[in-house]
């Protein structure tokens, strides 16, 4: 390998000896097209034709007037597919393809990630199998259907929780078997180096639109605000910021039933430093590092781990990672859809939640851009039982 | 390399001078429960084991196949913490007076602290220790723990491995190499890619590696055995098949521990004769 991808004392890729060599490959092809003008020319032309960037940067009146300063919605939610997923399909889709693979394989929690490979690898012509915990399988119906109509094989999974953690577990597996032919599509900034640094490079672009959204009407952000499952949308929001202090950087982990319960999937904000699929960063646990089972409404943050990157900003202080509950994230989805007509993702509420607690930091005239990383079509069966069960009425 | 001569080693070598294949059973500790668990390793020891390969069980197994994984969660079902597992290790060592290499995953390392957990692992009798999910670049301070501690650190090497890769064996490897049998993780096969294990093997040696190699994933039947030692390998390393057939009789442990004799003693004998 050329680098350990560390991030401070995170990261690294703790594998088994077997998968070193597709992990070279991967990294060898990856450092290739890192500054290829060629490759980021093709993908620019998918992300604006086939996939609809830039995406528009919104003023939410409602919110604005909520939490007293210009609140901006940064609308991943309409990117082809329906979430920011398809920026790291897309990428690496076409890097599978430059590495002549023909078989492209991924986990799904939410299944926003599994419809964004299954899409590309429906473009691309490739062969596409996506391992989704059965759990998800259940609760993320739409999107299951979604992936079979482009052509993908779903593989359910029983274990590991039956949902995203042991769709990775599955997945690494399936790729250590097949690596001469398969290329694998990990969904978020989490899992052994070189991933993190592949799905950051792709995912930064939301980030970059921002700035340059903001600068065109002559503003600066004050702060960021992000759901973090493993982390992706976050990090491609935050990367243009990380180096400049004065932007407030708020990441809003799933709360689920609230911390204090057990039943949430609050990695950063009650994890310790452990070693999970590939590298070292914050993981839910008990004493003697088994993994735990995590709980929330929403399927896409239902995960024990975090990318490391963000154990890094969280480590040093840099980012700042709360747990919004699961009523706390139904509440603000209800509302962006009464006030704003948005039908938001239940992961993307969680961010819209955590900026509403943290209004007391933001003043007049500040400007913040909540990264609405999905739409929420895939959650409605779920949502209207969860709100139900509640007892909130619409 | 090691600064002393382990059980491990010495069972190894006299499983060689007496020109046949070591045979290492693999079980999880503590499953399907404590007290199956002490059953099976009496049975393995009974069928002819010269060590046992003990893996100690982990929520996440991403390196090993559906069985293994089973095998971990019912253990962990059981009530099996890592203090449990190593009581139940030092029993079984000292009861059958048999050599024992862990198998265990990073993570479980990183919460007791390397330091501890080797100590630990050398007060209750275990030699060698291989970590499924730590590649060599990042082994460094891992296995400096186990030497320091005067536990063996084992490689793991496949057939997709390179000759350089080979040539790192030679310097931080101990007691043995787990050469994999086929790309891919640990469970039941129909054929053993013995083209590419004789490859593997060759490979090795070439760097000069010297110690026994042992292969291990997907071993089920006499003539994976056969086709081991065509490999030239010194010796075979059996998981899933015997861990399956004492789990397919579950709840009857009985019945399930004699399933898993009958077929650890076949392989075992397999281990001493020739195609
Ligand atoms: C809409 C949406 N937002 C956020 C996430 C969380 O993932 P990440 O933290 O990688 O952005 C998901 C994951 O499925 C998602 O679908």
């Amino acid at each position: 390998m050329i680098e350990n991808g560390f991030y401070g004392e995170f990261g690294g890729y703790y594998v088994s000896e077997l998968l070193i060599p597709c992990l070279t490959e991967l990294e060898k092809a990856f450092v290739e097209i890192k500054d290829d003008p060629s490759f980021h020319q093709q993908l620019k032309h998918l992300l604006n034709n086939w996939a609809g960037r830039p995406t528009p940067l919104y003023r939410s009146a409602w919110l604005s007037e909520e939490l007293g300063c210009e609140a901006y919605l940064k609308r991943e939610d309409l990117l082809h597919g329906g979430a920011h997923k398809t920026n790291n399909t897309a990428g690496q889709g076409l890097l599978a393809q430059r590495m002549g693979k023909k078989r492209i394989i991924a986990e799904t929690g939410a299944g926003q990630h599994g419809v964004a490979t299954a899409m590309i690898g429906a473009l691309l012509g490739l062969d596409t199998t996506i391992y989704m915990g059965a759990k998800d399988v259940a609760r993320q119906a739409p999107n299951v259907a979604r992936m079979r109509l482009f052509g993908a094989k779903i593989i359910s999974v029983e274990s590991g929780g039956a949902s995203l953690k042991g769709a990775i577990n599955d997945a690494l597996r399936a790729w250590t078997e097949r690596v001469h032919d398969t290329f694998y599509v990990f969904g978020t900034a989490a899992g052994p180096h070189p991933y993190p640094a592949i799905v950051k490079t792709f995912q930064k672009i939301i980030g970059e639109e921002i700035a340059e959204q903001l600068g065109n009407i002559g503003a600066r952000p004050k702060a960021i605000v992000a759901s973090v499952g493993g982390g992706s949308n976050a990090i491609g929001a935050f990367a243009p910021f990380i180096q400049d202090e004065s932007v407030m950087l708020l990441g809003a982990e799933p709360g689920g039933d609230g911390v204090e319960t057990g039943r949430h999937g609050a990695a950063l904000s009650a994890g310790r430093p452990g070693s999970l699929h590939g590298a070292i960063s914050y993981v839910l646990q008990d004493k003697d590092g088994q993994i735990g089972d995590t709980h929330s409404v929403s399927a896409g943050l239902d995960y024990p781990g975090v990318g490391p990157e963000h154990s890094h900003l969280h480590a040093c202080g840099r980012a700042e990672y709360a747990p919004i509950t699961d009523a706390e994230a139904l509440e603000s989805f209800v509302q962006l859809c009464r006030y704003d007509g948005i039908l938001p993702a239940l992961e993307s509420a969680h961010a819209v939640a955590l900026a509403r607690k943290c209004k007391s930091r933001f003043g007049k005239g500040d400007h913040i851009v909540i990264n609405l990383s999905g739409r929420g079509d895939k959650d409605m069966d779920h949502a209207m039982n969860t709100l139900q069960e509640k007892g909130i009425s619409l | 390399m090691s600064a002393q001569r382990t059980l491990l080693d010495e069972r190894l070598a006299a499983a060689k001078s007496s020109e046949r294949l070591a045979f290492l059973p693999f079980l999880v500790v503590g499953d399907p429960h404590p007290e199956g668990f002490i059953q099976m390793a009496k049975a393995m020891v009974e069928a002819g084991a010269d060590a046992l390969e003990l893996g100690l069980p982990f929520s996440d197994p991403p390196a090993d196949g559906p069985v293994v994984q089973a095998a971990d969660l019912r253990a962990l079902s059981a009530g099996i913490t890592t203090e449990k597992a190593f009581e139940l290790m030092e029993q079984v060592h000292r009861q059958h007076d048999i050599p024992i290499s862990l198998l265990v995953y990073f993570n479980l390392i990183m919460q007791a602290g390397a330091e501890a957990f080797f100590e630990r692992c050398r007060a209750v009798g275990i030699d060698a220790v291989l970590v499924a999910d730590v590649p060599f670049e990042l082994s460094e301070p891992i296995f400096r723990a186990a030497r320091a501690a005067g536990v063996s650190p084992v490689c793991l090497a496949s057939a997709v491995s390179s000759s350089e890769r080979a040539k790192t064996i030679r310097e931080i490897g101990e007691a043995y190499v787990y050469a994999a049998a086929r790309v891919g993780i640990t469970g039941v096969q129909q054929t053993v890619a013995e083209s590419s294990l004789g490859e593997l093997v060759t490979r090795l040696r070439h760097a000069e590696v010297t110690l026994p190699i042992l292969a291990g994933f997907g071993l089920s039947r006499v003539e994976h055995i056969h086709a081991v030692r065509d490999a030239g390998a010194d010796g075979c390393i059996v998981g899933s098949s015997i861990i399956d057939q004492m789990a397919r009789h579950l709840p009857d442990i009985d019945a399930g521990v004699a399933a898993a004799h009958r077929l650890a003693h076949k392989l075992s004998v397999a281990t001493r004769t020739k195609a």
